[in-house]
């Protein structure tokens, strides 16, 4: 099982938090860029204002639906890297819905079929790695990476193939959805409450599933101990499917938001590298479902603080996700650290 | 020129394979030892962008051969802290430093995109160039070519056929036993994983100083470290066979270049990403089908052959160490 990270210690975390702090700090100035400022934009780039953050909440949207279900496949010790690829084809099953001629005669039933053939193709998409690992004895790190490059490779021939722009096809993606299939957005924060309110039900479901009933029970039983759930009469392979299934269907709805809430249209670049972020995510709320939510906004906040950073102090917007490993190796050290101090002499974590 | 279209077609290949090969080799001799460094893509990208940088700003493409090797030492030894000093998840700590690395890569390397530097010059070997055929395709190359070329045999051979080679591979075997028998294994880890570093560190450097030049957002490696992890995996933990595989992806590659003259109807994107799926998937395929040939079914030509291709990984792959000094 993954270890657990030291919780609810403010020493800890301020020490973390400083030691992130000095080595972002180090980075900015090796880039010869003045840390402070860079910081301050960040911030300011993130919460300056409503419009500012409702970019936020859009982030934090798919970050939270990809983190949900990273949790069931981590229940079971399986690492869903696919989890990227299954943003696009969730992405590429609702474009496909919202393409369609028939669509815009019934928008909520088109949206909510788009939906739910995202979570569908996700599903399906996970279902393919998981099959690789359980059935073809594969590394389902790399069935799942396999996985992406197609998923990558389909989203770029869809738009410079079959789904391309008339005239000329381009990186822009594809001919934008009918205006009437757009999804509705809260006045004033330009934010769809269809997706908020998945996400929310995303968090809710994840921690009951996960916590109250035995489908949470038997995923940890066949993560922690497969021999033992073995022997329990639990199988391996339909757990970690299930796993699987339930991961998927959640990034798959996250790239089918992506696609029907945020930019109306498929580009190549849909699922923003949400799926991986989100892999962080789960890794720095200590593998828990609770801490998931705030892990993710202070996440997509600082992904979207650093996208002015070019404009305004000419560095690339990238140094968000040095922050992000930063936090997490910085964690994860601190981790090892109480581990260590808990059975002196014999080190920590077994397996 | 008048070499025949397949001789520059392999020797194309045999080119754009090198920092594959380099990459896979170094990641072969960690995993030989039981550690996984899974951060091989980004900091391919962090020490191609190093390199670069330091011979932009030297002058000399062997100071950016050296701080690319040094940087690519540099993440595995992070990862040897974690991983054997700390017993924390090698998948873990590899996943967050591949992601780490590579938006260091892009971020301390902005200011010096698409500029022009220095790459490293074709040295053609005296006599060998001369060689009819093999010439041509071998041996009209850039140093960091023939270090690839050169080695393959010697890991090989170190791996297989030397005091040092045998005792990194019980400690990837059986590191409880290997610590009975007298040597750390954690320090024959921490060696493997600084050497594959360094291997992959050179890989990083011979991408932008030799297979595609230069720096940039893409700089046009990004992936081959997945690749190359995939191709050990796969290539059953042998260094002749990972690089073998190196080669069918280079000349994937290569071929998808041609191709896109012939079929201008596909998208050119398209013909850029195919040859990852397509090559894991191959991966995927022979060891599936040799995974069958375990079930007790009758022994095919085909799956004898395909058992040449794979193995078992080293028993103690990816597990934390559990005692030593």
């Amino acid at each position: 099982m993954p270890q657990a990270l030291p919780g609810g210690r403010l020493a800890q975390g301020l020490l973390i938090a400083a030691a992130v702090g000095c080595f972002t700090i180090l980075v900015l100035l090796a880039a010869g860029a003045p840390p402070l400022a860079a910081l301050g934009h960040i911030a300011l780039g993130a919460l300056g204002s409503w419009s500012k953050f409702s970019h936020v909440l859009k982030a934090w949207i798919p970050l939270v639906l990809c983190a949900c279900g990273l949790l069931f496949t981590f229940r079971v010790n399986l690492w869903n890297i696919g989890v990227e690829g299954q943003v696009l084809a969730g992405a590429i099953c609702a474009s496909a819905v919202l393409r369609s001629e028939t669509a815009a005669a019934a928008p909520p039933l088109a949206i909510a079929l788009a939906l739910a053939a995202a979570a569908g193709g996700g599903a399906m998409w996970a279902a393919i790695a998981g099959m690789l690992r359980t059935r073809g004895g594969g590394n389902e790190i790399f069935a799942g990476l396999g996985m992406n490059f197609v998923a990558q490779g389909g989203v770029l021939w869809l738009i410079f193939g079959p789904w391309r722009r008339p005239g000329v096809a381009s990186m822009s993606g594809t001919e934008p959805f009918a205006t009437v299939l757009w999804l509705p957005q809260i006045a004033g924060l330009r934010v769809s409450p269809v997706g908020l309110a998945l996400a929310l039900l995303a968090v809710a479901s994840t921690i009951v599933l996960l916590q109250r009933t035995r489908l949470g029970l038997r995923l940890r039983a066949v993560g922690g101990n497969p021999q033992a759930a073995l022997l329990f009469g639990l199988r391996t392979e339909p757990w970690m499917m299930t796993a699987m299934g339930f991961s998927g269907g959640y990034a798959g709805l996250a790239g089918g938001l992506q696609a029907a809430d945020v930019y109306h249209r498929l580009i190549p670049s849909i699922s923003s590298n949400y799926g991986y972020m989100a892999l962080l995510v789960v890794m720095l709320s200590a593998y828990r479902a609770v801490p998931v939510p705030a892990v993710a906004l202070f996440f997509a906040a600082l992904a979207m603080g650093s996208i002015q950073l070019p404009m305004v102090l000419q560095i690339d917007s990238s140094l968000s996700g040095v922050i992000q490993g930063a936090m997490v190796l910085a964690v994860l050290a601190a981790g090892a650290w109480r581990a260590r101090l808990k059975a002196p002499g014999r080190g920590g974590g077994d397996d | 020129m008048t070499d025949l279209p397949l001789t520059m077609l392999l020797a194309g290949v045999v080119a754009g394979a090198a920092p594959i090969v380099l990459a896979a080799l170094g990641e072969t001799l960690s995993e030989k030892a039981g550690l996984i460094n899974l951060s091989l893509d980004g900091t391919i990208l962090l020490a191609a962008m190093t390199a670069f940088v330091a011979a932009l700003a030297s002058g000399s493409v062997a100071a950016g051969f050296l701080a690319g090797g040094l940087v690519g030492t540099a993440v595995a030894l992070v990862v040897g802290l974690f991983a054997i000093a700390w017993r924390q998840s090698q998948v873990a700590v590899g996943f967050v430093l591949t992601l780490m690395t590579r938006d260091l890569a892009y971020f301390v390397g902005n200011p010096y995109s698409n500029q022009p530097g220095p790459s490293a010059p074709p040295l053609p070997l005296p006599w060998l160039s001369e060689l009819p055929g093999l010439g041509p395709v071998l041996f009209r190359h850039s140093a960091p070519v023939y270090l690839s070329l050169a080695l393959i045999p010697l890991l090989w051979f170190a791996l297989f056929h030397t005091r040092w080679g045998l005792r990194l591979r019980a400690v990837g075997e059986n590191p409880a036993a290997a610590f009975a028998r007298g040597f750390y294994p954690s320090r024959v880890q921490l060696v493997c994983l600084a050497l594959g570093g360094l291997m992959v560190g050179l890989a990083g450097a011979a991408f932008s100083l030799a297979a595609k030049p230069g720096w940039g957002r893409p700089q046009g490696c990004e992936g081959t470290g997945w690749i190359a992890l995939a191709l050990v995996i796969f290539g059953g933990w042998h260094p002749v066979r990972a690089a073998a595989g190196a080669y069918l992806f280079a000349f994937l590659q290569v071929i998808g270049i041609h191709l896109q003259q012939w079929l201008p109807a596909v998208p050119s994107q398209v013909f850029q990403v195919a040859p990852f799926p397509l090559m894991i998937f191959t991966l995927l395929l022979v060891n599936l089908l040799q995974r069958k040939r375990a079930g007790g079914m009758s022994d095919s030509p085909l799956r004898r052959a395909l058992r040449l291709l794979t193995g078992d990984p080293p028993a103690a792959l990816g597990r934390p160490l559990q005692r030593d000094g």
